[in-house]
């Protein structure tokens, strides 16, 4: 008998067919993603997330046969009142005891009930955002400021310890020995055995006395040549090389410019909130390095963090020109557009004091539209503000947006159509199909 | 990596405790092993495979259960699908996982799970190691429709050569060929006859020349020409040409894979994987009562006898016999979660009551059982029948009435003309024989695989490929799914399918489904 300990085995045999079921159920999954990100808060988005999908896209059929009508005996344990000829009612669901499984599977056909994943916060936002992308991020790659990334470049024969490639140096340093006839140490060793050996002799024999002297000379010789050439000589050294190569970066900022006015009401923060929670976890989801910036306005504008931006409420008129200044200062002192890929999302109900809207427009038309990649303007309907169909702000936005290709402009009345108009906003198709 | 772990310290006094407390080291479970091999051998006389005792965590188990125990499979997601439902089962805390779970391969391999007590692995070694692998080895059904020597082999085997294929062809169509077959696994089998010894030096040169074949004969002006030029001597009558076919053929994916014309041979060895999987595990079904009555009727013996012989405390022999009960706890019908036999439980009782009638026999066993009762050789009897029988002829030889009386067992008769249901037997005179009668049934493997098969192709005209389920009214196809599986069957076959169901006393169809061949 042999006992085999499997358990430092590698675990996880099953990670490749768990993958292919992802991919099979890959629609379904990913109607289910969304679905429960409509119902969920955003926030808590792929945090043990089970999703459920409809048995169906994973149904294995085969041929089976199910009772239906007719007649069948079944036996049963656990009597304890009934005698030969009574009569039992039915129970509900057909057949009684065993049979009620048969006829229930028949029922059921292809079989309805749902099944059960919980996946991976990066297998659901992956599903969740799969095919989403920040748009023209490819544009300025290239002329995005350069980050130095060493690169291997052969050898040399100085450099830093650390770099040492002791391999190679070691290889040398052995050729090199062998070259000039480094005595080995054993060689060393055993002459001196040897003498010793020869020294207890007392009296030694004149041969042995020749042999000793013979020895002894010989000892001199190689302790001489060890001595003269060393183990390992400057010579040897080899180091890796390194030189920095230029490597482009992508640097990118996202501004969140939020109304927080009075005007808006509960919903409607909540509605806004929930698109930039959707941006903010998209965001880190695929850009590791992109900054973001919260700035929140009503009369006045601040730039706060993110718990304040989603969390702390407030309330006050609204100058929406206020905010876009405040990004364009910041964008100035710290993104300076020559290095940045620099994106602008703005949710407002529309709503902006009257004398202020003109101002807001040439703000973003003349100054922040040609120093950004992209904006994207999101107006919460159902707003007060709302004159002859549409605000003040919507109109003198869309005139802009006509001209400006990288202005995108939504309207969103509900939280089911926060998603479809993000992924309006962000697919990949609207990319390629400008480029 | 593996890691053989020969025994360190000294090993266990004769005689002596084996262990004491709940922690084991390998030491132990050899000694363990040791001593429950003295007794299996010596007093029960069980013959085994070789044994290898595998440790792993409760991880692994899922991956076991996974693929049935079996320790290598090829990938398809259809295994993903019930991995994760045994995990979410598991995490959810819906499902304990086993103490164990044995292989029918040679070595036999168990799986112990690392969180058992000392008492516990000890006694799964003797469940497992020794009760099923005695099972396994000897009974009639696996020795002659399993090869478990060649098993490994083979399934290392297969999972190369779909990988090969993936690389080949792509995943795509491999699961292509995956999903038709696995749809049509229970009718991949053949259940008259028995299963050719594995050859897997036969089953690679095949595959190798199945590849030199189909390299050799490439010609890519063949590979534009339509796909229909097919044979083109449909001259035969359609008799003879049936006979060519081996029609009437019950075991679909061995016809498929000889005959079905537009199949690329690695396309056919796919089939004729899974047929071979499916063919392996075909027994397992049909004497699961016996195999877990056999297991743990062995384990509760051999854990007795240690006990006796000093080799296990009192703590341990509670342990055991708290775990043993757990297992062979039989609910009644009307505690809910299904009324179904608890095959632990009914195997142990009637492995019990054949050691009782063999020693103790009532006036009752005499006129029951007078070939066995009272000839004293309880062991030597129950080794007979874990040999010779299978579960729906064990229960018609060997259930007695002392059992039926004991699980408390009647009979619903369920016509669904009547409103109610008729209790038509219980545990008396005049029922035990009629109780009998129909829990065999249960077990007897015609009840529960349908009997398919296909008895005609249209070879003269579109090449229309006819089925027959033979059936009565009322027991038909879940139609839903038929239709899904022919579906498959016809993207296999490549051309149109159609199966008939049929009343098998008076031969009139019943229903009738139809696909055609998918392109």
């Amino acid at each position: 008998m042999d006992i085999i300990d499997r358990r430092p085995n590698p675990h996880g045999k099953n990670i490749e067919n768990r993958r292919r079921v992802l991919q099979r159920a890959r629609s379904a999954v990913q109607t289910a993603v969304r679905d429960a990100v409509a119902r969920g808060k955003i926030r808590e988005v792929g945090q043990g997330n089970a999703i459920s999908v409809p048995a169906d896209a994973l149904h294995e059929p085969s041929l089976h046969r199910v009772f239906s009508d007719g007649v069948r005996e079944i036996v049963l344990t656990g009597n304890r009142e009934f005698s030969r000829g009574d009569r039992l009612q039915r129970p509900p669901g057909g057949g009684g005891g065993q049979g009620s499984g048969a006829g229930q599977a028949g029922e059921a056909g292809g079989g309805e009930d749902s099944f059960r994943f919980v996946l991976s916060r990066d297998e659901f936002l992956d599903l969740f955002f799969d095919d989403l992308e920040l748009p023209d991020l490819i544009k300025r790659e290239i002329s995005t400021t350069e980050n130095g990334v060493p690169a291997r470049s052969g050898l040399s024969n100085e450099g830093s310890p650390s770099h040492l490639d002791l391999g190679r140096t070691m290889r040398r340093s052995i050729a090199r020995r062998l070259g000039l006839g480094r005595p080995k140490p054993q060689e060393l060793l055993d002459v001196e055995e040897r003498i010793a050996a020869l020294e207890a002799l007392r009296p030694a024999s004149a041969e042995e006395l020749e042999e000793l002297e013979g020895l002894r000379e010989r000892r001199g010789t190689l302790r001489q040549r060890m001595a003269r050439i060393p183990w390992v000589d400057p010579v040897d050294l080899r180091f890796r090389r390194y030189t920095i190569m230029p490597q482009p970066a992508t640097r990118a900022v996202m501004f969140c410019v939020m109304d927080v006015s009075g005007s808006m009401t509960e919903r409607m923060k909540d509605l806004a909130k929930q698109f930039f929670l959707l941006l903010h976890v998209f965001l880190e989801r695929r850009y590791k390095k992109v900054e973001i910036v919260f700035i929140r306005h009503a009369e006045s504008a601040e730039e706060v963090d993110e718990e304040t931006f989603f969390h702390d409420p407030r309330t006050g008129g609204t100058i929406v020109s206020s905010a876009l200044e405040l990004m364009r200062t910041i964008q100035r002192e710290r993104f300076p557009s020559a290095n940045w890929n620099i994106y602008v999302a703005q949710a407002s109900d529309g709503d902006n004091a009257s004398s202020d809207t003109t101002r807001t427009a040439s703000l973003l038309r003349d100054d922040i539209l040609p120093a950004v990649q992209y904006y994207a303007y999101i107006e919460i309907t159902g707003s007060g503000a709302v004159i002859r169909g549409e605000t003040d702000l919507w109109r003198s936005y869309r005139a802009i947006a006509d001209e400006n290709e990288h202005l995108a402009i939504r309207q969103v009345g509900d939280r089911k159509e926060i998603f479809p108009v993000f992924r309006d906003l962000f697919s990949r198709q609207r990319d390629s199909a400008e480029a | 990596m593996d890691q053989i772990v020969s025994g360190g310290g000294p090993p266990a006094r004769a005689g002596g405790l084996l262990y004491s407390g709940n922690d084991w080291n390998f030491q132990t479970i050899r000694d363990c092993y040791d001593a429950i091999e003295e007794i299996a051998r010596g007093e029960l006389g069980l013959e085994i495979y070789t044994n290898r005792v595998e440790i792993i965590t409760s991880e692994q188990m899922l991956d076991v259960y996974t693929a049935h125990g079996m320790p290598v499979g090829y990938k398809h997601w259809s295994f993903g699908k019930r991995f994760i439902g045994h995990e979410n089962a598991y995490r959810r805390g819906l499902m304990g996982l086993a103490y164990e779970v044995v292989i029918n391969s040679d070595p036999c391999i168990s799986y112990l799970m690392e969180e058992n007590s000392a008492t516990m692995q000890a006694l799964v070694i003797a469940h497992a190691a020794f009760g099923h692998n005695h099972f396994f080895r000897n009974n009639r059904l696996f020795r002659e429709w399993t090869d478990p020597s060649d098993i490994l082999d083979y399934l290392e085997f297969a999972r190369g050569y779909i990988a090969r294929c993936e690389e080949r062809h792509g995943q795509r169509a491999v699961e292509r060929v995956l999903d038709a077959a696995h749809a049509l696994q229970n009718q991949g089998v053949n259940r008259h006859s028995g299963a050719r010894k594995l050859d897997l030096k036969a089953e690679q040169q095949r595959a190798k020349e199945r590849r030199a074949y189909e390299d050799s004969v490439f010609n890519d002006l063949w590979r534009t020409l339509p796909a229909e030029a097919g044979e083109a001597g449909g001259t035969a009558e359609g008799s003879h040409a049936r006979r060519l076919l081996g029609l009437p053929e019950e075991n679909l994916l061995y016809f498929l894979e000889k005959n079905a014309p537009r199949l690329a041979p690695w396309e056919r060895e796919i089939i004729r994987i899974v047929r071979m999987i499916a063919q392996y595990f075909y027994p397992q079904p049909q004497v699961k009562m016996m195999n877990e009555g056999c297991a743990t009727w062995v384990h509760a013996y051999i854990m007795r006898r240690l006990h006796e012989l000093g080799r296990i405390d009192d703590a341990a022999y509670l342990e055991v016999i708290h775990s043993t009960s757990n297992v062979i706890n039989q609910p009644g019908f009307d505690t809910g979660g299904g009324a179904s036999f608890n095959p632990y439980a009914l195997g142990y009782a009637m492995m019990t009551d054949i050691a009782r009638i063999c020693t103790e026999p009532t006036s009752e066993d005499r006129e029951w059982f007078p070939d066995i009762a009272g000839n004293g050789d309880a062991i030597g009897t129950l080794r007979h029948a874990w040999a010779e029988y299978r579960d729906e002829s064990f229960i018609q030889q060997f259930l007695s009435p002392k059992v039926i009386r004991d699980f408390r067992m009647f009979r619903l008769c369920d016509d669904t003309a009547q409103p109610y249901l008729l209790v038509d037997a219980i545990h008396d005179e005049v029922g035990y024989r009629d109780i009998r009668r129909s829990l065999a049934r249960v077990y007897d493997p015609g009840t529960f695989y349908t009997e398919i098969e296909i008895v005609d192709v249209d070879l003269l005209g579109d090449r229309t490929l006819k089925l027959e389920h033979r059936t009565k009214a009322g027991e038909l196809l879940q139609a839903g799914d038929a239709r899904q599986t022919l579906d498959y069957l016809a993207t296999l076959w490549g051309y149109g399918v159609v199966l008939n169901e049929v009343d098998s006393q008076t031969g009139t169809v019943l229903a009738s489904h139809a696909a055609g061949p998918s392109q």
